[in-house]
């Protein structure tokens, strides 16, 4: 029986017609799709490679797929990191006439790593604590747009590396809902859900021997609890100062800034004799570094690459002797003589490990390793040479990792 | 476990005028299992997330029990919200994964194994305690979810609409068994849904909203056979109420070319506002085929035959003063007449339900 599909999509791309939307995505055949997803997820999901570009299909009820698709496009309108939805595809039917669940497409987020994969590589000792700060500043950015999630977890989330540090991206928003603002009870409610998903998931790792028996998993969802809430209460909390004390607003401003926070509006009150000022953050926007330096460079990174960078742009203002240049001009010429030769001599076929950002952090990591290994200040050329050969060409691939080759489905989870 | 109370509880979200939640009175028993439907929008979610503390009460106040818990946070209301997290954790055991919240409420061990234990026994899990999920059918997986939230023990069980993710035959299949096991486990449940099927079949009662407002709240029954206003009877049932708005003149309501007569009380019951007018509802099963001369008959022109097997549902025009008004007539499927053809239908005596145009209300009868 002829299916008649229809499409809701900012930008339709017909080749999503080209697949088989008469097959239930369970029985996809192997040569369509690019990987089967790896981790927990109630739904069936697919990524498929489609005009150079690969996407994740989930089957899903009608409605909750255009509510899904609705709030991942109203997300991206924002600057919170979420995927980007591609569309929905309604009123599929099987060769016999049967209905087909409706679909969710969204864009597979290159350089992402999701927790699981995560897992099965050797960790740095403290890769959970990053991945909960991670996951507590994109908590604190959500509520703050009015964002309530509802079943928040490691599963509905995807790491990105971040300097030193993960970036994390909401991929899952079926049970989210965008309000005006929230309540405490939503915010403690979000945090509590968190805290009991993150450490089920740990607990099946510790199940699963791929994290040791002795972690303690209780604990580290109490610490999304505790980052979550020192973060929250820095960003709204009423700070109080001697009236004869001012520079310490600016340096209360500084310390939110160093947070990676934009104090967009302040609430500045002093009590009757005036002794004590009290001044309050009233709307915030995080990445701060990030704005900064995209308005410097034109460059789009996360905001730990960011500050990375900007430090790098400021060492470079001082080696130059350039403290008196705008620093306009001074960005423009790091990003023509570091930046970019720096990458660029990156081979090509090196640079689906990592993005560029993130290579040139670890560059810049080699270069401290160097300089301290033989005392002297390595040149750039030197490092990158070195880094290529003695780091990067160990590294996995990250461009898009996305769980298991089709062709070892029988090693589902 | 205990009652539910909302007292006069109303929601406002800031910047607007109207409250999402307006002066919400109902009082839920112990043990009952409490449906709250209506269209999109109408606050029968906003109602359960006050009650989950997910919502700021603006006024009035709800109570757990004798327990005021208006400004009590979430996790200590003793409520669970069902389905909420439904992902399975594959290396974990089917135990494991149905106590492990328990585990992280630092329950001790023995006592986990109990509540599981118990818990799998109503779920019909027994067998798989020991094994992973992978070993489960959809349905056991299903199952699995809502023994998450029966081993915590709590007084209330929330669920805000948990079948919308399942498809078409999971999601029967689902009904019927939480709508069984709510009532082997006597727990209070408030459950949301826009369906009114799911609504009819699951509830003890069902309470129904629009746009803010507790229309009635009443067992199936009562909500079927006396709706207390227009967008209850047309809300309740499928397919639905015929509703039509039609002159009364010297105790007889014009429908087309019939005359219905009304009681001189009922008619007493309408005020100026209604216009000399009257609203006549009638569900598609009130309908019985009659010859054209009878002088009760309606005439419908049939648009389309609907065949369901058991039934067959005419959707037909009725000719009337005021132009066509669409109307559903259930018959025999046997007998069914053919697109175009003109029937005659009369009301069954007494199965007639009659509002007043202006307020939408119930008139006791006619």
């Amino acid at each position: 029986m002829p299916q008649t599909l229809q499409i809701t999509a900012a930008h339709p791309d017909p080749a999503l017609l080209s697949l088989p939307w008469d097959i239930p995505l369970e029985d996809w055949p192997n040569e369509v799709l690019a990987a089967l997803p790896r981790g927990i997820s109630r739904h069936v999901v697919r990524f498929v490679k489609l005009s150079g570009q690969v996407l994740a299909v989930k089957e899903i009820g009608e409605t909750v797929a255009f509510n899904e698709y609705e709030l991942l496009r109203q997300l991206s309108k924002t600057d919170v990191p979420s995927v980007e939805p591609v569309g929905v595809i309604t009123g599929r039917k099987d060769k016999n006439g049967e209905r087909l669940e409706a679909v969710l497409i969204t864009k597979h987020l290159q350089f992402s790593l999701p927790y699981r994969s995560l897992y099965s590589q050797t960790l740095q000792p403290d890769t959970e604590s990053r991945l909960i700060d991670a996951l507590a500043v994109l908590m604190v950015r959500l509520h703050l747009i009015g964002f309530y999630w509802g079943d928040v977890s490691l599963s509905n989330t995807l790491f990105r590396r971040d300097a030193e540090t993960f970036a994390a991206w909401l991929v899952d928003a079926e049970t989210g809902q965008l309000l005006p603002r929230l309540s405490d009870g939503q915010r403690n409610y979000d945090i509590d859900l968190a805290r009991t998903n993150i450490i089920g998931e740990l607990m099946d790792l510790q199940a699963g021997e791929m994290i040791d028996e002795d972690v303690d998993v209780i604990a580290i969802g109490d610490a999304l609890k505790q980052r979550y809430n020192e973060l929250w209460s820095a960003l709204h909390d009423k700070e109080e100062f001697d009236a004869d004390e001012p520079w310490l607003v600016a340096q209360h401003i500084e310390y939110l800034n160093s947070l990676g926070f934009d104090v967009d509006e302040l609430e500045m009150t002093t009590d009757i004799d005036g002794t004590t000022v009290m001044i309050q953050p009233k709307i915030v926007d995080a990445g701060h570094h990030a704005r900064r330096l995209m308005h410097l460079t034109g460059l789009d990174v996360q905001e730990n690459q960011a500050r990375r960078l900007l430090n790098d742009l400021e060492h470079y203002r001082a080696i130059t002797d350039r403290q008196k240049d705008e620093i306009e001009f001074v960005a423009h010429d790091w990003l023509a003589q570091v930046f970019e030769p720096t990458v660029q001599a990156v081979p090509r076929e090196l640079r689906k490990k990592l993005e560029p950002a993130q290579l040139f952090h670890e560059i810049l990591d080699h270069r401290w390793f160097l300089s301290e290994q033989q005392r002297r200040d390595v040149p750039m050329s030197e490092v990158v040479d070195s880094y290529i050969h003695t780091v990067l060409r160990n590294r996995p691939d990250e461009m898009s990792i996305l769980g298991l080759a089709p062709e070892d489905a029988d090693l589902q989870e | 476990m205990a009652t539910v109370t909302y007292d006069h509880a109303s929601r406002i979200y800031p910047g607007t005028e109207r409250p999402a939640v307006d002066q919400l009175n109902l009082h839920i028993e112990d043990g009952e299992f409490l449906v709250l439907v209506g269209p999109s929008g109408c606050g029968k979610s906003t109602s359960l997330r006050m009650l989950a503390g997910l919502e700021d009460v603006n006024q009035g106040r709800i109570l757990i029990g004798d327990r005021d818990v208006t400004d009590v946070q979430p996790k200590d209301r003793d409520i669970a919200m069902v389905f909420q997290n439904y992902a399975l954790y594959p290396h974990m055991t089917v135990a494991d994964n149905m106590g492990f919240a328990l585990k992280i409420a630092g329950v001790n061990k023995a006592e986990i194994r109990q509540r599981v234990e118990e818990a799998a026994k109503i779920l019909d899990l027994t067998e798989y305690l020991d094994r992973k999920p992978k070993a489960l059918s959809g349905g056991q997986r299903q199952r699995v979810a809502m023994g998450r939230a029966i081993v915590r023990q709590p007084q209330v069980f929330l669920m805000d609409e948990p079948l919308s993710n399942l498809d078409a035959k999971l999601r029967v299949q689902t009904r019927t068994q939480i709508a069984s096991l709510q009532r082997r486990l006597g727990v209070t449940t408030v459950y949301v849904t826009h369906d009114q099927t799911e609504a009819l079949t699951m509830g003890d009662r069902i309470a129904v909203l629009k746009d803010g407002v507790l229309q009635q709240v009443g067992t199936p029954r009562e909500m079927y056979d006396t709706p207390a206003n227009v967008f209850v009877a047309g809300f309740i049932g499928s397919p639905a109420m015929n509703l039509g708005t039609f002159t009364v003149n010297n105790g007889v309501a014009e429908i087309g070319d019939s005359r219905l007569p009304i009681t001189r009380d009922a008619i007493s019951s309408l005020s100026e506002a209604d216009g000399g007018k009257i609203t006549i509802g009638f569900r598609p099963e009130s309908l019985d085929l009659v010859s054209a001369s009878d002088p009760a008959a309606l005439a419908v022109q049939v648009n389309i035959v609907e065949e369901l097997g058991s039934d067959a549902y005419v959707y037909g025009s009725l000719k009337t003063s005021e132009g066509d008004q669409d109307v559903i007539v259930r018959v025999n499927p046997r007998t069914a007449p053919e697109k175009g053809e003109f029937i005659h239908v009369a009301i069954k005596p007494g199965a007639e339900h009659v509002f007043a145009p202006s307020s939408g209300a119930r008139i006791a009868s006619i």
